[in-house]
């Protein structure tokens, strides 16, 4: 539901928007009665000069959200596009959530922006019929001008904004949204407003934000997880040349949330000298329990438990009977590492405390988060700290986790002036809220056509719910939501269970979460049951998949996270599974391409985000066991598609980013320390390493839009192993691929 | 004193001649289009051209700048767009955007030295260009635009 009211300009935007201005609010109303009464989170502004101001809320990281969702609110304007200037929100939960990960800004905020353009729209059109004295439904409001056809009147936008500015707003029933048959952009491949900056080097980042006389700082933090600063020397440091001072700041208390880790902070007048005073900073640490983590007895420790019963979280018949009667059994475990984000721009913010208050620059994903976080580090209330969103050098979920934002704030407190904080691709790395490291055991009883009768899956990781409860050790239903809880196909007995997994770094979510390791599993055994059945991998698919019908998803002792969207909206629905595999069979040409030496197909098909998505991934393997991608076909049924170029470009890198975790990536720790340090030991894939051709095809779909930003991801790992098995015969069950010898 | 050419213009710096030249570019002259992604010539995204070579600036210390001619993004098209930056456009390449003034750098010094390369001469000369966002087909697409070359 949506309420739309008109607003006040300066109550609401500030200097933003021009005087005399029409300003819209839209508030996208929430069900629980503690939503606040008034909270609108799309602005649209009419200037008296025609320009149309679209307050863009979400944050802008690559999806080229902040463009496609303004364009929404035109097309229902009637807006000339290049009369549109889009203007980026800062952080206010007047905005509603402005959280930018979860795949579903188009989701939650497309009917939203068609009501608020269409309201515009009619308002313009009322004016010009009180203008003229014809009825307003013969008033028609297109590329920035109302036309009435009878008479050949025509107005500009910008000189009806005063008189519709003192009409009443429309009721809701009375506007009218277009028919497809009318978008103008809603639908079409038009460019992002970004585009031509990025050829010029003119867009501002994070890390590209600057306030009058603020300083540098580089931070040695804490080696381990959860270790706490004894002593430092900082006598070496003085010494170098641009170093201002030194400044400690405070270590988290559990839970650690988005606290800023703590460290000692070396601030200097140029980014180059603080990093070189930090290299004289002698600093001797209390390690604490997580000292003697190691990953590798880890790894042992998980694929170890995941062989015992755990706690049950979806129960269908009676797995046990069915592997009690003997029959053929398949097993296998499975393990994917700790991953790291490694967005090109690492984490960067600037902020200024004075008087109390807090201004920052930040590459963030969620702006009120860090209003929250800052907040609580200050000891101040969150409508104090104002957060303005810059570009995001990539995101992938590490930038929706503000500590570094708190650091810069803390930092300025204490040396009063402006702190700018640029994370080192090796504090990057060694300090990630990571992607957990994830064992999973599968186990099936098979008929005589090689089908399951009996599924059992077993899962034990490190939570995300530890970054917000520190003695989580089970999985939140978002987790076994993923991939897990929700298998979809027809399979009479199915068992899935958790066992508990403390965590020892912190987790976070990465692009696609804990779909990445699910899929992973379940597709891999997928494509093991069918080998061991000696059938076409597709056909098998399609045989799991079963009839076309929607699965009801009934866990046991939790809810069906689904998104957080009802199953009667978005249900599970094997027709649209089916279909988008077929669609990458095809177009791949699967039926026909058999495996030739070290050459062959791949593929999987997974549900995530709400979205359908098959890839097919062609692999090269030469006789020195190197792995190339020449080819993948993805095929995407994702709802209602907006941009379908924006879209494509999403599942384009979705497939590199799936590559790059299948094939190269792995985050170890020795002594509690993370090994990994910069790319070049933790590779990400390059142009020579990623497939060097994806095809996407986007399945016209009359379904609500789902997501576009992550569905692409879960597919790719396990399409990748299943061809590298047809082509060579070497099963891989663990990642990355780098690890297994192939000749 | 260090002298050398930025874009064009001349210019003097007395500070530390081991600074690399990525951040007097980024901190001293706010040419914040070169971008910092690894500090260690790994990824690309800090790439400018040193007398037209293609050139790490993170790794690059003022004194071996001095007496250069460096230009940055801001300067490549700065007369008349390139034809890269056009073919950019074109492809719609860029997702977050922040790897893409390497890419061109790196790209502009490709095609001046081959101006009509090869797919295997465009891998080899753009694999040390990381794009987390994975937008390396069009970024080979890009260039083979702008070369006038066919896929």
């Amino acid at each position: 539901m949506t309420r739309i009211e008109k607003v006040s300009r300066r109550g609401f935007l500030g200097s933003a928007i021009g005087a005399g201005a029409l300003v819209l609010g839209v508030q996208i109303e929430q069900a629980e009665a503690a939503a606040p009464a008034w909270s609108p989170s799309v602005y649209l502004g009419l200037e008296p000069n025609g320009t149309a101001v679209i307050v863009a809320h979400r944050s802008e990281m690559g999806t080229g959200i902040r463009s496609v969702l303004p364009m929404v609110v035109a097309d229902e304007l009637g807006a000339d596009w290049q009369k549109v200037r889009v203007q980026q929100a800062v952080g206010d939960s007047k905005y509603g959530s402005q959280n930018t990960d979860g795949s579903c800004s188009i989701r939650d905020f497309y009917d939203a922006m068609r009501e608020a353009g269409a309201t515009a729209r009619l308002l313009l059109e009322q004016a010009a019929a009180k203008k003229w004295n014809v009825p307003a439904a013969e008033c028609k409001g297109q590329n920035h001008f109302v036309v009435h056809a009878k008479s050949g009147k025509k107005a500009a936008y910008g000189d009806l904004v005063k008189v519709a500015s003192t009409l009443p707003l429309p009721k809701k029933t009375d506007l009218r949204l277009k028919p497809e048959s009318e978008f103008r952009y809603i639908g079409k491949e038009m460019p992002t407003i970004d585009q031509a900056d990025h050829t010029r080097g003119a867009g501002k980042f994070g890390i590209d934000a600057r306030m009058p006389g603020m300083l540098y700082a580089s931070i040695e933090r804490p080696p381990v997880f959860g270790a706490t600063l004894r002593s430092f020397d900082d006598s070496a440091v003085k010494g170098v040349k641009g170093v201002v001072q030194t400044s400690t700041i405070p270590g988290f208390k559990p839970p650690h949330v988005f606290q800023a880790l703590g460290g000692v902070a070396v601030l200097a007048d140029s980014t180059w000298a603080a990093a070189q005073g930090r290299k004289k900073l002698k600093v001797e640490w209390d390690l604490g329990p997580n000292g003697s983590f190691d990953s590798g007895r880890e790894k042992t420790e998980i694929l170890a438990k995941i062989k015992q019963p755990g706690k049950v979280v979806r129960n269908v018949g009676d797995v046990d009977k069915v592997f009690a009667e003997a029959g053929k059994i398949h097993e296998a475990s499975y393990y994917v590492p700790l991953l790291s984000h490694a967005p090109m721009e690492p984490p960067a913010a600037v902020a200024e405390w004075r008087d109390g208050k807090v201004v920052t620059y930040a590459a963030t994903q969620n702006p009120q988060a860090v209003q929250e976080a800052v907040a609580g580090a200050m000891g101040i209330k969150k409508e104090d700290v104002t957060c303005h969103v810059t570009l995001l050098g990539g995101g992938f979920g590490r930038k929706s986790k503000p500590d570094y934002v708190c650091e810069a704030a803390m930092l300025s407190k204490q040396v009063g002036k402006p702190v700018k904080v640029v994370w080192s691709r090796e504090d990057d790395i060694k300090f990630d809220f990571y992607h957990a490291n994830a064992g999973m055991y599968m186990k099936a009883a098979l008929d005589d056509k090689g089908r399951p009768t009996a599924w059992l899956h077993r899962s034990a990781f490190p939570s995300i719910g530890s970054t917000f409860d520190a003695a989580a050790e089970y999985a939140m239903e978002l987790e076994m939501g993923m991939g897990w809880v929700d298998l979809p196909y027809a399979i009479a007995n199915h068992r899935a269970e958790n066992l508990p997994h403390k965590n020892h770094v912190r987790i976070g979510w990465m692009r696609a979460v804990a779909h990445i390791y699910h899929a992973f599993a379940v597709h891999s055994f997928v494509d093991e049951l069918a080998a061991a059945a000696n059938r076409d991998r597709v056909e098998y698919i399609l045989d799991l998949l079963g009839p076309d019908r929607q699965v009801p998803i009934q866990p046991v002792g939790m809810k069906y996270w689904n998104n957080d969207q009802s199953q009667d909206k978005f249900p599970v629905d094997t027709g649209r599974l089916r279909r988008v595999l077929e669609v990458a069979a095809e177009k791949s040409g699967w039926a026909n391409k058999k495996p030739g030496k070290g050459r062959a197909l791949g593929v999987a098909a997974h549900r995530s985000f709400l979205t359908y998505v098959a890839a097919v991934v062609e692999v090269e393997v030469d006789d020195r066991g190197r792995v190339t991608i020449p080819r993948v076909d993805v095929a995407v049924d994702a709802g209602q598609i907006i941009n379908p170029e924006r879209a494509r470009s999403q599942v384009e890198g979705a497939a590199v980013f799936g590559t790059s975790l299948a094939m190269m990536g792995e985050i170890t720790a020795a002594d509690g320390r993370i090994v990994q340090s910069n790319f070049n030991n933790y590779p990400v894939a390059r142009i020579n390493e990623a497939p060097r051709v994806t095809h996407v095809h986007l399945v016209p779909s009359k379904a609500p839009a789902a997501g576009i930003g992550e569905p692409g991801v879960p597919p790719i790992a396990p399409a990748i192993t299943s061809a590298i098995f047809a082509a060579t015969g070497k099963r891989i069950r663990e990642l990355p691929v780098r690890k297994s010898k192939l000749v | 004193m260090i002298q050398l050419k930025v874009n064009g213009s001349a210019r003097k710096f007395d500070g530390e001649p081991e600074m690399p030249l990525l951040w007097y570019l980024r901190d001293v002259l706010d040419y914040t289009g070169t971008k910092f992604g690894c500090g260690a010539g790994l990824c690309g995204a800090c790439t400018v051209h040193v007398n037209g070579e293609a050139t790490r600036s993170c790794v690059t210390s003022m004194q071996d700048a001095a007496g250069k001619e460096i230009t940055t993004i801001e300067g490549l098209g700065a007369r008349s767009e390139h034809p890269l930056q056009a073919a950019w456009k074109q492809c719609n390449v860029s997702q977050c955007g922040y790897c893409q003034s390497g890419q061109i750098m790196q790209a502009a010094a490709l095609l001046k030295a081959k101006p009509k390369p090869s797919n295997a001469e465009i891998d080899a000369a753009m694999q040390g260009n990381i794009c987390r966002c994975g937008t390396y087909q069009r970024i080979r697409q890009a260039i083979q635009i702008a070369a006038g070359v066919k896929a």
